[in-house]
């Protein structure tokens, strides 16, 4: 059996317990991801995903419930709970929330230096994690806090990236940033994914990048999970998705409609790819057919 | 003289104070763009182009190093008509958490009602309309940092609704929100443009969205580089490419396939053009077979 790398058992989380706005943000939630998967991490607005995933790295103490990393119980001694800080790497949905140092060399640095690393390794570090992320060297020497939103977002991937994660947690990384720095970053993530065979979990609202880069699909819906498995088999469940209130991509409501007319075009096209190989495909039959 | 426009831009060049000595980059060199009454107006352009820094100057926030902006006529380097230009454009920030002042969403949204000296019985009704139209009513009652990112995001919005000013400036407002809660607010935003005749200029990283408005000006380190019907823009679709930027999906697919070598029109934009034209691709197929 393949090794885990995260479980949960039972885990869920109260806001504001006991006051008027008392929310369970996250209920019952039991997942066990595989080491080494990249899993995408979708659900509508308010369903809870910042709250799972902050539980994740211990930033979060469960309400009830237990978190496993690579098997140990994160909260068995609190005393400890930063080892696993290192260990899952966690870019929250605004890179504000995560930037406070003077220089973007700094606010790089910061995490591996809170790891006891030599000045060297450091420095070798943040010039990579810079370079992963597509800022230059002019950049680091900038305060983070006179850069365009994209430009924040970018320093604060890196500064986890920096911190070379077994696992690596990353909330809407792609928000705000150009749809080239979207690839980049994304085709980024893919690679250290690749190059060291870290467990990625990606918070993402677009299902066609999910499409493109996730092993696994983890769908939360209303605090709960609802669906989780290959993302093939996630996305041949399209019409659920759709009955939860997700949305799928702009391309994939185009077929539905084809579909709807009487074309026998193929369910959950999610990417362009997909899609222009399906109408070639019809075309190519079509053709046949004339010969 | 020519009639001024509604908001001008006039070759204005920008750059932020240095610190350290070191002569600081122009942010803005040289843009000069004009939008009109009732124009909905979306600004493309990579990170770090310029786009919120060139946002910034049309509510004063920012006055330009060189050249000149107005507001319907008012020079926004005039402070004395500061309180005039801003409640003329409304502006949601890139962050909403830079946006949100009180402690209780209902109080936060009533806010610049309050300093407008609306009566209270009008910033009751403009306040529960803004929180309907953007499906966080039930919230009304919350604290702002009790809300997720998207939810944030929709109670920046729901500020401005209750405003309305004669032009709202939007600063990636759908960025954190869910692809239904994104083309909710591009409804809401529509319909404050269509229904209530307000100005919108919105900055967007999102194709489709930009392909809804009248018209995209794309802003390219520092510079306007287009400024044209989403048709004309989209259309060229390697130019865009090349800078950074995309096309919506259906652009790109019918571009892709035309390529190819079929018969597809020349920049298809929405999903029912979409629609239509593979339609009329593939079903022609089938009836020549
Ligand atoms: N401090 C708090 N007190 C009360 N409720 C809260 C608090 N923080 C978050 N919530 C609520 O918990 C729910 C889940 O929030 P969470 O941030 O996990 O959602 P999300 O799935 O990440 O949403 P989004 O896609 O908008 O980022 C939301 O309904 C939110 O209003
Ligand atoms: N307060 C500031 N001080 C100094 N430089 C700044 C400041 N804010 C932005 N800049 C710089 O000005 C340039 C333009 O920034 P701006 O925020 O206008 O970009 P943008 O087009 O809105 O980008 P994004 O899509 O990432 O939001 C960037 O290179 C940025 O680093
Ligand atoms: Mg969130
Ligand atoms: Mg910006």
């Amino acid at each position: 059996m393949a090794e885990s790398i995260i479980k949960t058992e039972g885990l869920s989380y109260v806001y504001s317990a006991g006051t008027p706005y008392e929310h369970r943000a996250i209920d019952d939630i039991n997942i066990d991801i595989e080491k080494g998967s990249f899993v995408g991490l979708i659900g509508h607005t308010g369903s809870g995903k910042s709250t799972l995933i902050q539980h994740l790295n211990g930033l979060i103490k469960p309400t009830a419930g237990k978190v496993y990393v690579g098997g140990e119980d994160i909260w068995e001694n609190p005393k400890d709970i930063r080892k696993f800080r290192f260990k899952v790497g966690l870019v929250f949905q605004y890179p504000e929330h995560q930037l406070f140092e003077e220089t973007v060399y700094k606010d790089i640095a910061f995490g591996p230096k809170n790891m006891g690393l030599s000045e060297n390794d450091i420095n070798r570090r943040v010039r990579e994690a810079a370079k992963h992320t597509g800022l230059t060297e002019e950049y680091l020497e900038k305060s983070p806090f006179e850069l365009s939103g994209g430009e924040k977002r970018r320093v604060a991937i890196a500064g986890v990236l920096a911190m070379q994660p077994e696992v690596l947690i990353l909330d809407e990384p792609t928000a705000g940033l150009d749809p080239k720095g979207r690839e980049f970053i994304l085709s980024e993530i893919k690679t250290y994914h690749e190059r060291t065979g870290a467990t990625i979990i990606l918070v993402s609202h677009s299902m066609e990048d999910v499409a493109r880069f996730a092993s696994h699909v983890l769908i939360m819906n209303h605090s709960k999970v609802a669906m989780y498995g290959e993302t093939r088999e996630v996305f041949k469940r399209v019409d659920e998705l759709c009955e939860m209130g997700l949305e799928v991509p702009q391309i994939s409501r185009v077929f539905a409609k084809l579909r709807e007319k009487g074309i026998d075009v193929p369910e959950s096209v999610l990417t362009v790819a997909e899609a222009k190989e399906a109408v070639l495909k019809l075309l190519e039959k079509g053709g046949e057919a004339n010969a | 003289m020519a009639k001024k426009s509604f908001i001008e831009a006039n070759s204005i060049s920008f750059s932020y104070p240095s610190y350290d000595g070191v002569i600081p980059p122009l942010v803005l060199d040289g843009v000069s763009v004009s939008v009109d009454e009732r124009e909905f107006v979306a600004v493309l352009g990579h990170n770090g182009s310029g786009k919120s820094t060139l946002a910034k100057h049309f509510n004063a926030i920012l006055v330009p190093t060189e050249g000149n902006v107005s507001v319907s006529g008012i020079s926004t380097a005039e402070e004395a008509k500061l309180f005039e230009i801003r409640q003329e454009v409304g502006m949601v920030f890139q962050n909403p958490d830079n946006q949100i002042v009180a402690t209780i969403i209902e109080e936060d949204v009533a806010f610049a009602l309050e300093n407008l000296g609306v009566p209270p019985m009008e910033i009751r009704e403009r306040v529960d309309d803004a929180l309907k139209k953007v499906e966080m009513y039930d919230y009304r009652l919350h604290s702002p940092n009790q809300l997720s990112g998207g939810q944030k995001q929709r109670i920046a919005i729901a500020g401005i609704v209750a405003m309305r000013p004669k032009c709202v400036v939007l600063d990636e407002p759908t960025a954190m929100l869910d692809p239904r809660g994104r083309r909710e607010v591009m409804k809401t935003i529509r319909q404050l443009n269509k229904e209530l005749g307000i100005t919108v200029i919105i900055i967007t990283h999102y194709m489709d969205e930009a392909a809804m408005c009248d018209r995209v000006v794309v802003v390219d380190d520092g510079k306007v580089i287009m400024d044209s019907t989403p048709r004309e823009v989209f259309g060229s679709v390697e130019l865009i490419k090349e800078r950074g930027l995309d096309v919506p999906q259906v652009t790109e697919l019918c571009y892709e396939l035309k390529k190819e070598g079929f018969d597809l029109p020349e920049c298809v934009l929405d999903e029912d053009e979409c629609v239509a034209a593979l339609e009329k691709l593939l079903k022609g197929g089938e009836n020549n077979g």
